[in-house]
């Protein structure tokens, strides 16, 4: 079989793999390969044909397909040698992947590996959602390829599951379409609709006030013979249940770290983020093999996971000149209602310090303290006025730099 | 005049599908009558996938001859059809005392089935074959013949070979009246089509009483009992190595663990009594209940992805066995009442109605050439085309992945769309190819498919979705 060598190779040629491979080229990297298998490069914001893309990485406003492509052509300009309709198939050494594409098999072997395969919405049957298998029902990346990609038929009347930030570029793509919105729904108290950007606010704000949020409200029942007909909704408050007609059903938010060739590789996968475990500088449990982006935690915007790409490829190029490799350590855990941390592990005291960890919460709370303990030791504490779920949060990362490794886990809980 | 065929069977389904596949074999006009658009849609899809030895069966019943007959056909008819398949073995556990003491007795039936290899085994044995199971088991009994199976190519094979041997196969067709005419032919109708022939094979499941009582018999009523399943993500396919069993009851095998060919792990199935023969909708209570049990025989799927929900159909009747009569005075035989396993039994079932057939005096008389069946492959075991480089270098389409999830390729989802039996729904797809099964059920390709599947047929995307009907309302 055909074995390519590579310096770097990437897994995902989205945000994060794009940006990542022209920082390498720009660090001076010879070789910098980046495998997709999709038919074409740039990722999920190539399906998110609205703006809101680049404002942290480019300090310019962009739509989603435009973002993408702007990447992929300074990619191509530096020298990055991207593969589409490649399809990595597993591991056949410790660094070297195999792929099959259209032009055959093939390996690719790699001084250094990183992964950028981003994630996946939750679809219906995961959330065992009870019901006839119907057609009509979407997640919002379905959706998204639906109208923008092929410029098929979605339905009339939908009903959004969810109230986050994805939901409104559901919202958007489906009003985009000409589909009436019958509701949103979210089992939270509130929606979570957080808008990232001022300029179109006001838009957006006009747009959900004619769509109804419907808080505390569940999906329960998708009903229908061959296409959704009417979904029954249970407000999860009294108990009570009602039908809303409907002929198409998204499913939006509730990511899971699209881990596949993480998990085939041996990784050590982390609980709470269902991504690879990593520490500060983006290294998972196998020597030479990085993880960044949607991939560590479920969807943050394109821009945020660009930027994790960037810091990754520097992590890289530190690594392919010094070879130094600790290894995981020490784990970061997390208590209840904290659902996930990440970096969660530390590999060795020296080094950059951790600027700061990125955590989230399961439920609304407000004036709360999160402390950071080893054993009985308090290493670390700060308030925040108000946590809510689905939104990311920073904690201070500077009590950091002198722990001790050979001692218990880091703990992370929360007081009122 | 209109064309009279020799012999039309009723209901496409593994059962009916084997029959039209048996009689090919004779210099015969048959014709194979299904009302759904495509062949095995009902029961037979939605099932364990188990290929069952019959070891439990009620000795002396048709069900445990023609399971046992069944099985020696299978083992070369398996690797003939290119059918995915695993031997894997059944592993039933007792898990309380009471459960224990009937493993004796279910060892003498097994053997009085003929299925002599069967043997009970210690609790400590039971974790040595499966260490990731809950504590608490008493023992076992070891079924090394069980084994796992692919429930949507078995009759696809056997409807695919039937047409290759000159079956005529009309989908869409719901038979509604039946009329026995004085020369000598029978007279089927549905509301749009009609056609003549001179016996009638009824394998038409769920609808099968419906279908007896048009020759005026009143045997047997089909209740439609309700298995819903759930399938696990691929990642939770090591933690068992065989199908594990529960000690049976009267009305059901009980709730089952077991591998897929594909790679998951499947839960179920729960059996509920109906009144709908429609209603294949998963429901929140049988959820909980399969949660539970699964939870309870197998902790560690409580931290795995559920990939797809569904529920199947069993057409239980009020009888413990086949509902298989031949009627020589009306040309017809009734295939009615094959309650759960059909998969299993089909081919033997095929054998036998035959043989009725020859009684009822029709003459079988062997063609010169019987076709053979080569069928895609779509099991976890085997090769599969992405990973062939002389496949992908003669046509790059099956390099070229649409379905990241099962990987299934570009050139396989064309090939089902031309193949014999042409899938001509998202649903026949799904089965012929794996397409939207995996994990992400769609959000990467639901639209690819789509679209290919529209331009390939020529169907409009609208009524590929469901959006219209066929006569674009």
């Amino acid at each position: 079989m055909d074995i390519k060598h590579t310096d770097v190779l990437i897994v995902g040629a989205g945000p994060t793999g794009l940006s990542a491979a022209l920082t390498l080229k720009k660090l001076g990297v010879a070789k910098v390969t980046v495998v997709d298998r999709e038919l074409e490069a740039g990722g999920m914001p190539r399906l998110c044909h609205h703006i809101g893309f680049g404002i942290r990485d480019w300090h310019r406003i962009y739509s989603g397909p435009q973002y993408a492509r702007q990447y992929v052509k300074k990619a191509i300009a530096n020298g990055v040698d991207i593969h589409t309709s490649t399809t990595i198939t597993g591991w056949t050494g410790e660094n070297t992947l195999s792929f099959t594409s259209p032009n055959g098999l093939g390996e690719i072997e790699a001084k250094a590996i990183l992964l950028a395969t981003g994630c996946r919405e939750r679809p219906r049957a995961a959330r065992m959602i009870p019901g006839k298998r119907v057609q009509g029902v979407f997640t919002t990346g379905s959706l998204q390829r639906f109208v923008d990609e092929h410029h098929l038929p979605v339905g009339t009347r939908a009903v959004i599951v969810g109230a986050e930030i994805v939901s409104l570029s559901a919202f958007l793509t489906l009003k985009q379409a000409g589909i009436k919105i019958a509701a949103m729904t979210t089992e939270l108290p509130r929606h979570q609709i957080y808008f990232p950007f001022s300029p179109i606010k006001w838009i957006l704000v006009d747009l959900l006030e004619r769509a109804t949020v419907q808080t505390l409200t569940r999906v329960s029942r998708i009903l229908g013979q061959k296409r959704v007909e009417a979904v029954e909704l249970t407000h999860l408050d009294t108990g009570k249940t009602e039908i809303t007609a409907c002929d198409a059903v998204i499913f939006t938010g509730d990511w899971i770290p699209e881990h596949e060739v993480a998990r085939a590789g041996g990784l050590a996968i982390n609980k709470g983020t269902r991504g690879p475990q990593v520490d500060a500088q983006y290294r998972t449990s196998k020597r030479g093999v990085f993880a960044a982006g949607n991939l560590l935690r479920g969807v943050e915007t394109a821009d945020i996971s660009a930027l994790e790409g960037r810091q990754a490829a520097h992590c890289i190029h530190k690594f392919l000149q010094t070879q130094t490799w600790y290894g995981h350590k020490l784990p970061i855990e997390v208590e209840q209602p904290i659902t996930w941390v990440y970096p969660n592990t530390i590999s060795d005291a020296e080094g950059q310090p951790i600027k700061y960890l990125s955590f989230r919460v399961s439920e609304f709370r407000k004036n709360v303290s999160v402390k950071v303990y080893q054993s009985n030791k308090l290493l670390h504490t700060q308030t925040f006025r108000q946590l809510s779920p689905l939104q990311t949060v920073r904690l201070n990362g500077d009590w950091l730099t002198a722990l001790n490794l050979e001692a218990e886990p880091i703990k992370l809980v929360i007081t009122s | 005049m209109q064309n009279i065929y020799d012999v039309a069977i009723i209901g496409a389904g593994a059962v009916g599908s084997a029959i039209a596949r048996e009689l090919s074999r004779y210099q015969l006009t048959s014709v194979l009558i299904e009302a759904k658009p495509d062949v095995g849609m009902g029961t037979t899809k939605a099932n364990t996938a188990i290929w069952h030895t019959g070891y439990d069966a009620k000795p002396g019943t048709l069900e445990a001859k023609l399971l046992h007959r069944s099985y020696e056909l299978m083992k070369d008819y398996i690797p003939e059809a290119g059918i995915p398949m695993e031997p894997l073995g059944g592993l039933l556990v007792a898990w309380t005392e009471e459960q224990q003491q009937t493993l004796p007795s279910l060892l003498e039936r097994a053997h009085t089935n003929g299925v002599t290899d069967v043997r009970i085994i210690s609790a400590d044995e039971v974790y040595q074959l499966e260490p990731n199971l809950n504590a608490g088991a008493w023992g076992g009994l070891f079924v090394p013949g069980e084994s796992i199976i692919c429930p949507f190519t078995i009759p696809l094979a056997f409807a695919t070979q039937a047409v290759l041997n000159d079956v005529t196969l009309k989908l869409d067709f719901p038979v509604q009246k039946i009329t026995l005419e004085a020369d000598g032919t029978t007279l089927v109708q549905s509301s749009h089509d009609s056609l003549r022939c001179r016996y009638v094979i009824n394998a038409a499941g769920l609808y099968s009483d419906e279908i007896d009582r048009q020759f005026g018999h009143s045997n047997f009523t089909v209740t439609p009992r309700r298995g819903e399943l759930i399938v696990y993500d691929k990642f939770s396919r090591s933690l068992i190595n065989h199908v594990i069993l529960p000690v049976p009851t009267p009305t059901t095998k009980g709730v089952l663990i077991s591998p897929t060919v594909y790679g998951n792990i499947l839960l179920g199935p729960t059996a509920e009594d109906l009144e709908d023969k429609t209603n294949t909708a998963t429901s929140e209570a049988g959820m909980r209940v399969l949660l539970e049990k699964g939870h309870a025989i197998l902790p560690d799927l409580i931290s795995e992805e559920v990939t797809a929900t569904y529920a199947g159909l069993r057409a239980a009747t009020e009888h413990k066995d086949y509902q298989i009569r031949a009627h020589s005075d009306q040309r017809y035989i009734c295939v009615g009442g094959i309650r759960s396993t059909g998969v299993s039994a089909a081919m033997g079932i095929a054998e036998y109605v035959s043989g009725l057939l020859t009684d009822a005096g029709l003459t079988l008389t062997p063609k010169a050439e019987f076709k053979t069946v080569k069928m895609p492959y779509i099991g976890n075991a085997g090769i599969r085309p992405h990973q062939n480089a002389e496949l992908i270098a003669e046509n790059p389409d099956y390099g070229q992945i649409v379905c990241h999830c099962e990987r299934v390729s570009k050139g396989e989802i064309l090939a089902a769309i031309h193949s014999p039996i042409p899938a001509r729904t998202i649903d026949g797809l799904r089965r012929r190819t794996r397409v939207l099964q995996g994990r992400c059920q769609g959000f990467n390709c639901q639209a690819a498919i789509v679209d290919i599947l529209a331009n390939e047929t020529g169907q409009s995307p609208r009524q590929i979705l469901a959006l219209e009907d066929k006569n674009g309302h």
